[in-house]
């Protein structure tokens, strides 16, 4: 039997847990009710394909904008995915325990470092060197690239390293008795093994380069244009709100509060998406 | 032609200690020239003295206070949230419908990104609860950035605690909260302080979110209900606007001592816990 007592705490506990769901529906209501107002006046085709941003004229199309979250995130994930996967396969595989134990917290001090120093390093040493060796103004899609490559690594590393050190021992065992080469047995046996783990892996640090702010901010050069090669100047949905949330207000306030829903539903998407593969397994 | 597996193990080998050496350069060259350029501009003066000039000149006194009293609020109010999150799903239920709803939530805001929070900070704490621009509205906005990570890393640290310790518990006729409180949560206490030191870092760190629902102002805060600018803003304003490179370099360089330092100071902690583990 149950005291009293014993039912009154699980009850209290229950509506602790369940302020991570309030939580998550007052941002959702509160972003939506501040964000649908301009949606519902512009129309959302004209908001979410619409070319033209220009708030003082009150026309708001984000498609630039898009364009340019989608092509800086898949630049990261060029520049990020191999080494990290690489990385991780360091630090399940090849490191020696002694180099492991440096690795590892290093990987994690660069979660740590903050996204505006990130940014200001890009802008020293990245923006410039793509100026000088490839052209164009160096803020551009390819300084964002690096730069959301390298911040990315933290996410992907860390849950890849997990996904295949929780394969079973055996494998590894066996194919090492068959004669496998140790390449052989990571490439053809416990990659394919944790693939659902790096797939979730590498959708969540999409996730995290989309959702990045300050550091692309000073690297991406937010021209509000369709970007024609890498080397273009972009700007994102985070840094259109970013930029002009400062000193927005009205309808253009509201109009940064829709790009936010966007953003919000692009990344929801890749989370669900992420969550289900992760439980699948 | 097909490569060797011999020379396909050389290439795989060398590919992947080139990616590691990379990453370990870059973390590297990140942190040194932050340093070497900033630590010069640290002075008793940088430290104690409030900005003047917009920041060209004086020290950073007030982002300091204004840093460590939003990460404050931030700690206080989401620490027992996360806790007792953890203590739930791991002590009181199995897996159910309830448990996976609490766990989507958390996971799910885990992965907003810090401008959304920002965002909801902005229209939720400043504008509907009247709090404006201060250091209550951007603490309050962070506490709901790092629950995730206090959840998880908690909820971690619990289940480890072997199933043992409870038993025994039982068994000398503690009640359920009595274990908990005096056997579970003390065995689980470096894993829950690694979260919270964690969610500190995320916190000192944290720009997009603050600057919108904290505000950038420069003067000494009086209360919690006034606006600061935290020091990773001032060194992003510093920075942008081509205010004083010396004075940004020397805010970038003290963020940079503080998240070594949380970071070290953590890893001394875990190893400590492992010896006396032994």
């Amino acid at each position: 039997m149950k005291s009293f007592k014993e039912k009154l705490s699980e009850r209290v506990f229950l509506l602790i847990a369940l302020s991570t769901l309030s939580v998550l529906a007052l941002i959702t209501v509160f972003i939506f009710i501040k964000g649908i107002p301009i949606i519902a006046k512009v129309g959302i085709i004209n908001f979410v394909f619409g070319m033209k941003w220009a708030p003082s004229q009150g026309a708001y199309g984000i498609f630039p904008m898009i364009v340019g979250s989608v092509s800086v995130t898949i630049g990261a994930a060029i520049v990020g995915v191999p080494i990290a996967i690489c990385c991780s396969i360091f630090l399940a595989e090849y490191a020696p325990a002694k180099l492991r134990n440096i690795f590892r917290p290093a990987i994690q001090l660069l979660a740590a470092i903050p996204s505006v120093v990130y940014g200001f390093w890009g802008v020293l040493f990245v923006v410039p060197m793509i100026r000088n060796y490839l052209g164009g103004p160096g803020l551009s899609i390819l300084a964002g690239s690096i730069i959301l490559g390298i911040m990315i690594l933290p996410t992907i590393i860390s849950i890849t390293e997990v996904s295949l050190l929780a394969l079973p021992r055996h494998y590894k065992d066996g194919a090492l008795a068959l004669g496998l080469t140790q390449w052989q047995t990571i490439h053809s046996l416990l990659l394919p093994a944790a693939k659902s783990g790096i797939v979730a892996a590498v959708i969540l640090g999409l996730g995290r380069a989309i959702g990045e702010t300050m550091a692309v901010i000073m690297v991406l050069g937010n021209a509000v244009a369709l970007p024609e090669s890498v080397l273009d100047p972009v700007r994102t949905l985070t840094t259109n709100i970013g930029i002009e949330m400062g000193y927005a207000s009205g309808e253009h306030q509201q109009a940064l509060f829709a790009t936010g829903i966007v953003l919000f539903v692009i990344i929801m998407i890749l989370n669900a998406t992420a969550q289900y593969i992760t439980r699948k397994r | 032609m097909r490569i060797n597996a011999k020379t396909s193990e050389k290439i795989a080998k060398c590919l992947i200690w080139t990616a590691a050496l990379l990453v370990i350069a870059i973390l590297f060259s990140i942190i040194a020239h932050i340093l070497i350029k900033g630590i010069p501009m640290i002075s008793w003066q940088f430290l104690t003295d409030i900005p003047r000039d917009m920041g060209r000149s004086g020290g950073i006194s007030s982002s300091i206070v204004g840093t460590l009293i939003v990460t404050a609020v931030a700690v206080i109010v989401a620490t027992p949230f996360g806790i007792g999150t953890a203590i739930y799903l791991t002590e009181y239920t199995r897996e159910s419908r309830v448990t996976r709803i609490i766990r989507f939530s958390a996971e799910s805001l885990a992965g907003i990104p810090s401008i959304v929070y920002g965002l909801f900070g902005f229209i939720f704490f400043v504008i509907y609860l009247k709090m404006g621009w201060s250091i209550l509205s951007g603490g309050l906005t962070m506490a709901i950035m790092i629950l995730p990570t206090i959840i998880r890393t908690s909820e971690e640290a619990i289940r480890t605690v072997p199933q043992l310790y409870r038993e025994v518990g039982f068994s000398l006729g503690l009640t359920k909260w009595q274990t908990i409180t005096r056997t579970v949560l003390p065995s689980a206490l470096p894993g829950i302080v690694n979260g919270v030191i964690l969610s500190i870092g995320r916190c000192v760190a944290e720009t997009a979110a603050v600057i919108l629902t904290a505000g950038s102002a420069l003067r000494m805060p009086t209360s919690i209900f006034s606006p600061t600018r935290t020091m990773a803003v001032h060194f992003y304003i510093l920075a942008r606007e081509g205010i004083s490179m010396d004075n940004a370099y020397g805010t970038a360089a003290l963020l940079i001592i503080l998240i070594l330092l949380l970071n070290v100071g953590f890893n001394m902690l875990v190893n400590r816990f492992i010896a006396k583990g032994r």
